[in-house]
């Protein structure tokens, strides 16, 4: 167990290195000049030279690269050894921390998607295992076609079609906009019940793919569960229908859906991007697309790394979960 | 009388291409105690006989009738509540498959429990101690430490050990055997049937084994069903079924055992295949088989009779006494004869 953990983090620090150089080398092959924007359009080109001699970028990008991991580590040599807090650099738009920005951000989409997950999870239960237990019943027809809409429609189109209709139309929900959970700037809503009502239509526009995905996989597995041999030996020894399904099929058809939301998660991350986008959520996906459109690499490159860590922990995560669960997976 | 009457059982299938006659009229008796061998081709309807009486066939397309009575009372008519009360406690199953027939996420212990405490309302450390108590009877080694292990674990030998220590933990009047070695390797079958036998004489339960191979009916039954095409087509006691068979069937059976000590080239086999349960043939289902064919054969379905001074003995043909004797006595003869 100890060895397995050891040797996942090592091959997660490679996997660590390797997605930011390459997003490193990405944002290099843009044919654009930060400090041309960071500048402003009025620059001279004497002025351009002295903001990328101040912003770094007229050194060559393996240097940019090394400075970047340096303020990475939580250890410096300048000056003799000591430790010091890592740190994503500054902004090149607004000189703000990287570090101030990404922590501001995360909390929104971890609500975002976090919410999201237990939001189709909800959702998905249910439905596939009771369309499971009458297949070609009239529930079953109608959560498939639920299915098929859910698959075949855009979380975009779903996002603007709710905020149109529930949001706007019926004034059930806020078009757009967050609220904090635990503290919201002065005059602005915030608290539990707020936050919750601020993300019932983003977590719905969100999650109806998801969800459609998983209650087709979820009737699935529960269908093949069913005819399995060890739950006729089950009734064989006199278990009731509701044990049967809860301690027998539910126990093995639900262990596929684990390591799927292992792997989601980091797919989640990226759905997040439109979803906060339509409405109007200050969350990492928002502030990668500003960055984006400001040529700001840094903050780019603090929510990538932000996002690549949290996406390894949660595999991580999820993976001694499925050992956990799943008896017959051996962590050697 | 009888622990467990059989009469006339039939269970139909809906399917999409028609009803398929699984079982169809099947009657029996077992005896407290004893071991009633039910022998057939595959698809010949010995299980789903045995799943039938355990109310363990898919619900939704599945027609019963007939009666299975078990201590006077129809298992087939009883409610779903009381069947279940039933099941694994008067009644248990042992399946075919030990690799799949364990749920793969409880440990065995776990399982073992489950079937007590489904009966039983015991404490679960008593639960514990019973399963532990099995475990041993059926000889996993170590099963104070084995207990918490999950079915991977276990070799396909070890696992029907496990199987049949969780059929027996409530101490059944009836063990219902599916085919409990087919699955295994040979020196395995060997250990697992003179397991079966000692715990018979141990917990006394009467035991149905259905199997395909006579040499374990031979082994372990003091009654043997034969059945083919969903009937019941031979009825006797093991040692009159071996020493005088009755039906073409049987002896294609026999005839097909492989055995080391002959050296022969080739196995006798009995001619093309089962017959389809959806439109069976007329008249004797085995007719289009049979080698003694006759005209008669080909339209009246032969009912299950006794043998003229043996009433224990029954079979289902139209072939004369005498002709079923000769057959018999030379069939038994090249066996012997070759043997020697």
């Amino acid at each position: 167990m100890g060895r397995y953990v050891i040797r996942r983090i090592l091959w997660a620090l490679v996997l660590f290195w390797a997605v930011t150089v390459v997003s490193y080398v990405l944002f290099f092959l843009i044919p654009a000049s930060p400090a041309k924007q960071a500048c402003g359009q009025a620059c001279t080109e004497q002025e351009v030279k002295r903001v990328a001699h101040f912003l770094g970028t007229d050194r060559p990008i393996y240097v940019q690269y090394g400075k970047f991991i340096g303020r990475l580590m939580p250890f410096s040599f300048s000056g003799g050894p000591h430790l010091k807090t890592p740190s994503l650099g500054n902004s090149f738009y607004n000189r703000q921390p990287v570090n101030t920005l990404v922590l501001r951000a995360a909390p929104v989409t971890a609500s975002l998607v976090l919410g999201g997950v237990v939001f189709w999870l909800l959702l998905s239960i249910p439905i596939g295992v009771l369309s499971a237990l009458r297949p070609r019943s009239l529930l079953d027809r109608s959560s498939m076609t639920f299915v098929l809409i859910g698959i075949s429609t855009h979380p975009i189109w779903i996002g603007l079609i709710l905020a149109y209709f529930i949001g706007f139309k019926l004034h059930l929900t806020p078009i757009t906009g967050y609220a904090d959970f635990f503290s919201p700037p002065h005059g602005e809503p915030g608290g539990p019940v707020q936050w919750a009502y601020h993300m019932i239509l983003p977590w719905t526009a969100y999650s109806i793919l998801f969800a459609a995905l998983y209650a087709r996989m979820i009737r699935a597995n529960v269908l093949e569960t069913m005819n399995e041999d060890y739950v006729r030996t089950a009734r064989a020894k006199g278990a009731p229908e509701s044990r049967v399904l809860r301690a027998h099929i539910l126990r093995n058809a639900l262990l596929p859906v684990v390591t799927m939301l292992g792997m989601d998660i980091g797919l989640g991350l990226g759905g997040a991007v439109f979803t906060e986008q339509i409405f109007s959520l200050p969350g990492l996906g928002r502030t990668s697309i500003q960055a984006l459109l400001n040529y700001d690499t840094p903050t780019v490159q603090g929510v990538i790394v932000f996002a690549t860590v949290a996406i390894i922990i949660f595999n991580l995560v999820v993976d001694l979960l499925y050992a956990w669960i799943d008896p017959r997976i051996r962590l050697a | 009388m009888a622990l467990l009457e059989v009469r006339d059982l039939k269970t139909y299938f809906r399917t999409d291409d028609g009803i398929v006659k699984a079982v169809d009229g099947v009657s029996f008796e077992i005896e407290k105690g004893k071991t009633l061998g039910i022998v057939g081709e595959s698809g010949s309807g010995k299980s789903v006989t045995c799943l039938s009486i355990m109310g363990l066939n898919p619900r939704r397309n599945t027609i019963t009738s007939g009666e299975a009575l078990f201590k006077d009372q129809n298992l087939l008519t009883m409610s779903p509540r009381k069947l279940r009360s039933v099941r694994g406690n008067d009644i248990a199953m042992i399946f075919q498959d030990p690799m799949t027939s364990l749920n793969p996420v409880h440990s065995i212990g776990k399982q073992l429990e489950e079937a007590i405490l489904l009966h039983r309302d015991v404490t679960k450390k008593a639960a514990r101690a019973r399963a532990l108590e099995l475990l041993n009877a059926v000889g996993i080694p170590r099963a104070e430490r084995r207990i918490d292990d999950y079915p991977h674990q276990f070799s396909g030998g070890m696992r029907q050990r496990v199987m049949i220590a969780m059929a027996l933990v409530n101490n059944p009047d009836l063990l219902i055997a599916d085919e409990p070695t087919t699955a295994l390797d040979v020196t395995t079958q060997a250990q697992i049937l003179s397991l079966m036998n000692t715990l018979q004489e141990e917990f006394g339960s009467a035991i149905i084994m259905i199997t395909h191979d006579l040499g374990v009916v031979a082994e372990v039954a003091d009654d043997v069903v034969v059945m083919y095409a969903a009937e019941v087509v031979e009825k006797a006691p093991v040692d009159r079924l071996f020493a005088r068979p009755h039906m073409p069937y049987t002896w294609g059976l026999l005839g097909s055992l492989p055995r080391l000590d002959l050296n022969v080239e080739r196995l006798v086999q009995i001619q093309g295949q089962p017959p389809s349960l959806l439109n069976p043939p007329k008249g004797c289902r085995f007719h289009p088989r049979c080698p003694y064919v006759m005209s008669i054969c080909k339209d009246v379905d032969p009912p299950l009779k006794p043998v003229p001074d043996e009433p224990m003995h029954l079979d289902a043909c139209h072939l004369d006494q005498e002709t079923k004797d000769r057959e018999a006595t030379k069939l038994l003869e090249t066996m012997r004869g070759a043997a020697a």
